[in-house]
């Protein structure tokens, strides 16, 4: 019988986008079973267009930057998006896959996506700002498989 | 070594090689054998421990100046 890995996105950065995606992927490509669950800023992911994903040097210390940089200079506008096209670039660089590409690579694999419903009715959003193929779900969804994963992991 | 198809994932890094791989598999008969091309240092042991969990079997692993090449059997059913 196939293993299962149960995976919680909560993080809606472009950093934190990879580890529930590559993890997901990689599972499904050993023959897992794979179910995420896309809560609160994770929902994000979900979205149709995610090219608009950002990463932050602000609260993130451990984020390698060109030049060491006080909180107060990363805190200024438009630092935020220099972080996020450098990092853009080193992903390029540096052949790792994009954020589309691994979220592809899940929905061809069979990966179950799971959007939060509370979230969704939280943040206003509609269904329809979401891709196809997913499905909408509580608590109880998640533990229906969760329960009887070989992995879980909140992310 | 003989071979029936052959992938490059160059310059490609985790967990793609991997991915790539198993689509590669997919598109071979069982039995068969797939060659991949590989310049990420951390393909080696992903190669190996992706075969021993799927049960494909990884026939050699070549390397040279940075370049590994794997020959992978496809497992039967």
């Amino acid at each position: 019988m196939a293993k299962k890995l149960a995976l919680i996105a909560s993080k809606g950065s472009l950093d934190w986008a990879y580890p529930p995606f590559i993890l997901a992927s990689t599972a499904a490509a050993l023959d897992y079973e794979v179910e995420i669950f896309f809560t609160f800023y994770g929902l994000t992911l979900l979205k149709k267009d995610i090219s608009d994903l950002k990463v932050s040097p602000l609260g993130n210390p451990a984020m390698p930057m060109p030049v060491p940089m006080p909180n107060f200079v990363q805190m200024l506008p438009g630092m935020e998006s220099m972080a996020t096209m450098m990092m853009k670039q080193k992903i390029a660089d540096k052949g790792v896959a994009s954020i589309e590409d691994l979220r592809t690579a899940c929905l061809e694999s069979g990966v179950k996506l799971i959007a939060c419903q509370m979230t969704v009715d939280l943040f206003d959003f509609k269904p329809s700002d979401f891709i196809d193929g997913i499905e909408f779900g509580g608590a109880a969804t998640f533990f229906e498989f969760a329960g009887e994963s070989d992995v879980n992991l909140f992310i | 070594m003989e071979f029936d198809k052959e992938l490059d994932a160059r310059n490609l890094n985790c967990p793609l090689p991997i991915l790539r791989c198993k689509k590669g598999l997919s598109e071979i008969q069982a039995t068969q054998t797939l060659k991949v091309l590989a310049t990420d240092p951390g393909s080696v042991k992903d190669f190996q421990a992706f075969c021993k969990q799927t049960g494909h079997e990884l026939l050699q692993l070549d390397e040279a100046d940075g370049l590994f090449t794997f020959y992978i059997k496809k497992r039967v059913a």
